[in-house]
C-alpha cells in the first residue's frame, strides 16, 4: 500500500484524519479526548506565546508559564469542550480564553507560581522567543492580527515539518528536497528545474512532476491540519480563506 | 524547524493554491483572475504551442453540484458557436482533483477598461451592439446569461466583442435539443428566491429572487445597464430612450429580446427613427440634416454660387 495514503499516515505523530480534534476534545474516550488536546496545544502553543509577549507585554519567563498554565487550566476545566461554533471561530473563541485567563492572572497576583502543580509540557520556547525577539519589534500589526498571522505561519511551519517527515518515511525523500531547494529558497540565486534537474541527476520535466506531486501533498497537508483545528464545515471554510486566502470546500 | 519568513509564507499560501498542471498538455503561465466559482490562468498547450486561458475550480475538494455547474458552464459555452462567445477547447479534471476547461485566450480589454481608454460614443454603440448580437443568439439557442455586465466583456485587440462567464447562465425550455442534452435539468442550483446576477446590472425581477420569472428580458435589461454605462453626457435622446426603453422596470415594457434592442441600436448609428423614441418635426429634420450632410453641404454650396453669381453679373 502507498504508505502516503494509509489511513492514519505513515507517521501517527500527525494523524490524518477527517475527525476535528475540537470535537473530539468533548469525547467520553480518554485516549481521543488526549489526543485531540494534543492536537490543540501543538496546533497553538506558539502563537499563544507570542501574543501574551506582544499584548499582555509578559517578559520571557512569565510568558511561558503563562503559556503552560493556560492550556493545563484549560485542558483540565475542559474548557474548549464549551467551545460553539455557532458563536465565534474556535482561533477567535481561545484568544478571548487566553485574555480572560492572563487577565485573571494579572489580578490575582500570579498565584499560579512557576513550579506550582501544573502539567509543564515540552515545548520549544527558546525558538519561539528568538522568532518574537527578531521579527515582532518590527511588526506593525495590532495584536489580534497579529495571533492570527502567527498562527498562519504555525500551521505552515507544522505542515512543512509533516510534509518532510512523510516523504521521509515513505522513502520519498527527493520530493521534499526538491520542494525545499524550490518553494522554499533561501538562495536569493533563481534556481530552475533545467538547473535542480542537473543537481538531482533528474529530467526537467521529470522535476515539474515531482514539485506538482510535493505541492499536491503539501496542500493536502495544510487542509488536513486546517480540518483537525475547526468543528464544523463553514469554520473549516471561514479559516480556510483566511489560512490559504482563497475558499475551500 | 525551520522559522518562515513572511515572503515564504507567501509563497507557500500561493504554491498550494495553484492548480496542478502536471500530466497534462498545459504548463503554468501565471494567474488572470479570479471570479465566485473558480480562477482563471494563462497556460501554454504545449501540444498546439499556444497560449490558453483556462479556468479552474478554486479547490479540489468540491460538491457534485458544483463540478456539474463547471461542466454545464462549459457545455453551454461549446455549445453556442459564435465570433461573440469565447469558445471552449477543453474540458477535463486536473491531477489534484480540481474541474477545468480550456478556452481562447482573448488579448485585449474589458469593455469597462476600453470604455476608459476614450472610446468615442459611436466606437461604444458599435461595441455594444455586437454583444447585443451575440447575448440575441444565445437567445435563439434558449441561454440566457443573467450575469451581463462591462466586466464579462472583452474587446479584442482586433476589435472584436467576446461575451465571457456564462457560469450562471440559464438553459430555458426552448433550448436547442441538440445543443444542451439535458443541460435543462441542471438549473437545480437556482431555486425560486435566489438572487443571481450584478446588483447594478441585474433586472428587478432578478434581485427580487423571482427566478421563474427570468426570461430574456431580464438580459435585455442588463444590456440596458451595460449601454447606461457606455453612454455619456452627449448621448442623444433617442440613445437614451433606447437605454430607457431596454431597463424598464416591468419585462413587458422592454424590448421583446436583445436582437431587438440590438436593431434599434444599428438604427440609431445609422441615424434612422429608433423604435424606442418619438421624435418632433424640428428633431426629425435634424437627424435628416445630421445623416444627409454631405447632400445639404452640396445644395448650400451651389444656393450660395448661385448667389454670388446673381450679385457679381449685375452691371
Amino acid at each position: 500500500m502507498d504508505p502516503d495514503t494509509d489511513i492514519g499516515g505513515p507517521l501517527h505523530k500527525f494523524p490524518v484524519t477527517n475527525h476535528s480534534a475540537i470535537a473530539n476534545a468533548r469525547s467520553d474516550d480518554q485516549v481521543t479526548r488526549q489526543r485531540a488536546l494534543d492536537v490543540i496545544l501543538t496546533s497553538y502553543w506558539k502563537p499563544v506565546y507570542k501574543y501574551i509577549r506582544l499584548k499582555w507585554q509578559a517578559n520571557n519567563e512569565d510568558a511561558k508559564d503563562l503559556t503552560q498554565a493556560f492550556f493545563a487550566n484549560a485542558f483540565e476545566k475542559d474548557h474548549f469542550a464549551r467551545y460553539d461554533a455557532g458563536k465565534a471561530s474556535f482561533q477567535t473563541f481561545l484568544r478571548t480564553c487566553l485574555d480572560g485567563f492572563v487577565a485573571n492572572e494579572r489580578k490575582a497576583g500570579s498565584r499560579l507560581k512557576r513550579g506550582g502543580d501544573i502539567d509543564h509540557y515540552s515545548l520549544d520556547f527558546a525558538a519561539a522567543e528568538d522568532e518574537h525577539a527578531s521579527h515582532a519589534v518590527s511588526s506593525t500589526l495590532n495584536p489580534e492580527d497579529y495571533f492570527h498571522r502567527e498562527w498562519v505561519r504555525w500551521m505552515f511551519t507544522l505542515a512543512v515539518d509533516a510534509f518532510r517527515q512523510r516523504c521521509l518515511d515513505s522513502d520519498r525523500m527527493v520530493r521534499f528536497q526538491l520542494f525545499e531547494r524550490y518553494d522554499l529558497n533561501d538562495d536569493d540565486r533563481e534556481v530552475s528545474y533545467a538547473s535542480l534537474g542537473q543537481e538531482f541527476g533528474l529530467e526537467p520535466a521529470t522535476v515539474n512532476n515531482y514539485l506538482a506531486a510535493a505541492r499536491r501533498d503539501f496542500r493536502r497537508i495544510v487542509l488536513e491540519k486546517l480540518r483537525e483545528i475547526t468543528a464544523t464545515d463553514e469554520e473549516f471554510r471561514t479559516e480556510g480563506r483566511s489560512l490559504l486566502g482563497v475558499d475551500v470546500k | 524547524m525551520k522559522w518562515l519568513s513572511d515572503e515564504k509564507l507567501n509563497r507557500l499560501r500561493t504554491i498550494v493554491n495553484e492548480p496542478d498542471f502536471s500530466s497534462t498538455k498545459y504548463t503554468f503561465v501565471k494567474e488572470l483572475g479570479r471570479g465566485g466559482m473558480g480562477a482563471v490562468y494563462l497556460v501554454e498547450d504545449r501540444e498546439l504551442n499556444r497560449l490558453v486561458a483556462v479556468k479552474v475550480l478554486n479547490t479540489p475538494d468540491i460538491t457534485e453540484d458544483l463540478r456539474r455547474r463547471m461542466i454545464r458552464e462549459a457545455q453551454i459555452i461549446a455549445g453556442l458557436e459564435h465570433p461573440g462567445i469565447v469558445p471552449v477547447h477543453d474540458v477535463g479534471t486536473l491531477p489534484d482533483g480540481r474541474i477545468f476547461y480550456a478556452m481562447k485566450f482573448v488579448r485585449g480589454l474589458r469593455l469597462d477598461e476600453y470604455a476608459a481608454q476614450g472610446a468615442s460614443q459611436r466606437d461604444r454603440l458599435r461595441k455594444f451592439q455586437a454583444v447585443c448580437d451575440a447575448v440575441a443568439f444565445a437567445h435563439a439557442h434558449g441561454v440566457i446569461h443573467r450575469d451581463l455586465k462591462p466586466q464579462n466583456i472583452m474587446i479584442g485587440s482586433f476589435g472584436e466583442v467576446l461575451v465571457l462567464d456564462w457560469g450562471v447562465a440559464k438553459v430555458g425550455p426552448q433550448m436547442n435539443a441538440d445543443l444542451f442534452h439535458g443541460l435543462i435539468d441542471e438549473n437545480h442550483d437556482t431555486s425560486h428566491g435566489t438572487v443571481i446576477g450584478t446588483r447594478d446590472y441585474m433586472s428587478p425581477e432578478q434581485a427580487r429572487g423571482e427566478i421563474d420569472q427570468i426570461d430574456e428580458r431580464a438580459d435585455v435589461y442588463s444590456l440596458g445597464a451595460v449601454l447606461r454605462f457606455l453612454l455619456d453626457d452627449k448621448a442623444t435622446k433617442a440613445a437614451k430612450a433606447i437605454r430607457s426603453k431596454a431597463m424598464a422596470h416591468a419585462p413587458e415594457s422592454r424590448y421583446a429580446t436583445a436582437a431587438e434592442l440590438s436593431a434599434d441600436i444599428g438604427r440609431l448609428l445609422d441615424a434612422e427613427p429608433v423604435l424606442a423614441y418619438r421624435e418632433n418635426p424640428v428633431e426629425k429634420a435634424s437627424r435628416w440634416v445630421g445623416k444627409n450632410r454631405f447632400l445639404v453641404l452640396l445644395v448650400l454650396a451651389y444656393l450660395l454660387m448661385r448667389i454670388l453669381l446673381i450679385f457679381t453679373s449685375r452691371p
